[in-house]
């Protein structure tokens, strides 16, 4: 039966099912690990501790500049993975798809999670569909689980931070939160607000060499730069002092939030890492990690200090210092 | 970008010289929330204060009228269209958000021409929009029922319960408790309004008016501006916001409001009626004034046990002197609209400076 849409029977387990899975799913993934089609992947790891993830992915819109779901999908639990200091291998993806999806666009992310996965040398080894009644969903929901291997044995933890260690952001904030709720809201800008989505892999790599140095490494996603920064504030029973004119940020982001009454330092990001570093690396790290693409606006932006614990506070433009509180209630909806 | 950042810090350093006791009220939300987010109140000497005004539009809306909005969605059949701050407003015993989980259609809309289009397109249903803000946005609320009218959509209509600055101005300076030496202007408000109401409450009360606009050097100026004419004891309505705000202010809007509107004694929340404050839909155009259309009922405000919230719009008391702020009365659960709104002084000062004292 051919067809340009997706149907209940796509989820059926039968015939259309299989269909759906040939000339959509394996064509485009296709591996050692996936091609034997059977119920799970048999995996092989190098030696290490192997290091787990998951990640839903419900945004809306499903296309956006920048990026799309299931590159987002792929991205998200790659970065996860990093953060901990693991090097990404294997992914599955769970796909919830509402009924009517056009059967192109289910195509077209299902190729882009090819793509990114490819770029980010993961393999996309097991997988599911289901199919859900239109308005059951909202286009396609996907979970993306991935395993990877903590190869050179340092664990990125909070409770390796001390008092001290500087704080580096990979570039610009919030322009994946801004990218979102412009095409959401049918926002334009003469500069176009496009999503740094991307799987930093060459980022983890890079701070490989500088070992137990590293203290702790998070995504600002959902609730951007400050949240994180709270939450490593609070696991670490440190302070953080940030200074504000150091934290980088794009001027049509700035601009539009100055316009929108938001805040960038509560946008999402899903392509940037926050990362705690002993200070006499900080700047040899932000060199290294300027020569990348993914990472070029890289800034050290603040530093630890004992007082107050569990805090964070920001220098303002103009010298002053005040609190820099989590994101409380909801600041743009599904941005991932 | 230096050069910049060198005048804001003269700007700085000249506002810690000056000795002068000076109370200066923000009327604005958005100041508010600025000052709050630049730290600025850190920087002044203690001399100089900086009291949180009535302007925030949400937070000035009567308890009473909440309820009688609540009344109307759960009493009668049609679409309440309102802009999304509202929600989470507490009326008496219950708020919109709370109306609108138990079944009443309330919609979020951006614009009042939104609920105009909503209207148009179900034209078996009632839509009212719920018109609340200052001379800001109700020129576009005009707006929206004169396309209404031109276009013949005969199941819109809004209930009105727009305000106007000056006169809680009048309110401020004229309240003997109260004690505000000089005004930092709202920079929005005065876009349409211009100069002139500014001139008389300083004929009137001999206080410095600033309008000021929104950036840190903005408001730095505007307080530098204010110091300036204690110093030469002349008092003056001026503009620091000059790159956008007009003396005449703007004059389509002003004929909008004209047009549509009359000037009515009105309740504010936390600070009672004042007079010739509220803008009611005009008789010409009373089939789009939901009030009449629907005869809303007039409720009074009873007050919330231990909400301070009066006290802290009026200037009397600063957030943190209120014994619910921060402990029982927080931006997850709201009391009293100061924490709910966005520009509430309560989430302002909440957000951003808990543990004022401790930070230095």
């Amino acid at each position: 039966m051919k067809t340009d849409r997706i149907l209940m029977a796509h989820g059926s387990g039968g015939l259309m099912s299989q269909q759906l899975i040939d000339d959509v799913f394996k064509k485009a993934w296709h591996n050692p690990y996936l091609d034997p089609m059977m119920d799970g992947a048999l995996l092989e790891f190098p030696p290490g501790k192997v290091v787990m993830s998951t990640d839903s992915f419900v945004i809306t819109p499903l296309f956006f500049p920048g990026g799309d779901i299931g590159k987002l999908s792929v991205c998200g639990t790659v970065n996860d993975l990093l953060a901990c200091g693991a090097r990404p291998l294997y992914l599955s993806a769970a796909f919830i798809i509402e009924e009517g999806l056009p059967l192109d666009d289910l195509k077209k992310i299902v190729l882009s999670m090819a793509d990114t996965a490819k770029h980010a040398g993961v393999q996309l080894v097991t997988g599911d569909t289901k199919v859900v009644e239109k308005g059951s969903a909202d286009g396609v929901f996907i979970n993306t689980t991935g395993v990877g291997i903590l190869s050179c044995g340092i664990e990125y933890r909070p409770d390796r931070i001390i008092s001290g260690s500087h704080i580096i952001v990979t570039g610009n904030m919030g322009d994946h939160g801004l990218s979102i709720l412009a095409q959401r809201e049918g926002l334009s800008f003469d500069t176009p607000a496009v999503s740094d989505c991307a799987a930093l892999v060459k980022t983890g790599e890079a701070l490989a060499k500088y070992g137990d140095k590293i203290k702790c490494m998070r995504d600002p996603t959902r609730g951007g730069l400050a949240t994180v920064l709270n939450e490593l504030a609070q696991q670490s029973g440190l302070g953080i002092l940030v200074q504000e004119e150091k934290i980088p940020i794009s001027p049509v982001v700035q601009g539009a939030c100055d316009m929108l009454g938001l805040d960038p330092l509560y946008m999402a990001n899903e392509g940037k890492m926050v990362i705690v570093v002993e200070a006499d690396i900080s700047s040899q790290v932000m060199n290294d990690l300027r020569l990348l693409d993914e990472a070029r606006e890289t800034a050290i932006i603040g530093e630890v200090v004992q007082e107050p614990a569990a805090m964070v506070l920001i220098k303002t433009r103009l010298g002053a210092k005040r609190i820099l509180g989590m994101l409380e209630g909801e600041h743009v909806p599904r941005i991932c | 970008m230096n050069n910049n950042k060198a005048i804001v810090q003269d700007m700085i350093k000249e506002i810690q010289s000056d000795r002068q006791s000076i109370s200066m009220m923000e009327v604005c939300g958005t100041h508010t929330m600025a000052i709050a987010k630049s730290g600025i109140k850190d920087l002044l000497p203690d001399n100089i204060k900086l009291i949180s005004g009535p302007g925030c539009p949400v937070c000035v809306t009567a308890q009473g009228d909440i309820d009688a909005v609540i009344e109307l969605v759960q009493q009668q059949d049609l679409i309440l269209a309102t802009f999304g701050d509202m929600m989470r407003v507490p009326g008496t015993r219950s708020s919109l958000q709370e109306a609108r989980s138990q079944g009443a259609d309330i919609r979020v809309v951006y614009s009042p021409m939104d609920a105009v289009e909503m209207a148009r397109t179900n034209p078996s249903q009632e839509v009212v929009f719920l018109g609340i803000g200052f001379e800001t946005t109700a020129p576009p609320v005009g707006a929206s029922i004169e396309a209404a009218r031109a276009m013949q959509v005969s199941n819109f209509s809004v209930l009105s319960l727009h305000k106007l600055v000056p006169p809680a101005l009048e309110i401020i300076f004229s309240d003997p408790d109260i004690k505000v030496d000089a005004l930092i202007c709202p920079g929005h408000v005065s876009l349409v309004i211009g100069l002139d109401p500014y001139r008389e409450l300083v004929n009137k009360y001999q206080k410095p008016c600033v309008i000021t606009g929104f950036d840190d050097s903005d408001i730095l100026q505007g307080i530098l501006m204010i110091l300036l004419q204690f110093r030469q004891q002349q008092y003056r309505a001026e503009i620091q916001y000059r790159r956008a705000v007009k003396e005449d202010g703007n004059p389509v809007a002003q004929s909008v409001l004209k047009r549509i509107f009359k000037e009515v004694d009105t309740r504010w929340r936390g600070i009672g009626l004042i007079p010739g404050s509220g803008l009611e839909i005009r008789e010409e155009y009373i089939e789009f004034n939901a009030r009449y259309k629907f005869n809303v009922p007039d409720i009074e405000d009873v007050p919330i046990k231990g909400c301070s919230c009066g006290e802290i719009l009026t200037g009397k008391i600063s957030p943190h002197d209120c014994p619910l702020f921060g402990s029982a009365c927080n931006p997850l659960n709201p009391i009293g609209p100061c924490m709910v709104s966005h520009e509430g002084a309560c989430a302002a000062y909440y957000r951003y400076t808990p543990l004022r004292g401790e930070i230095r």
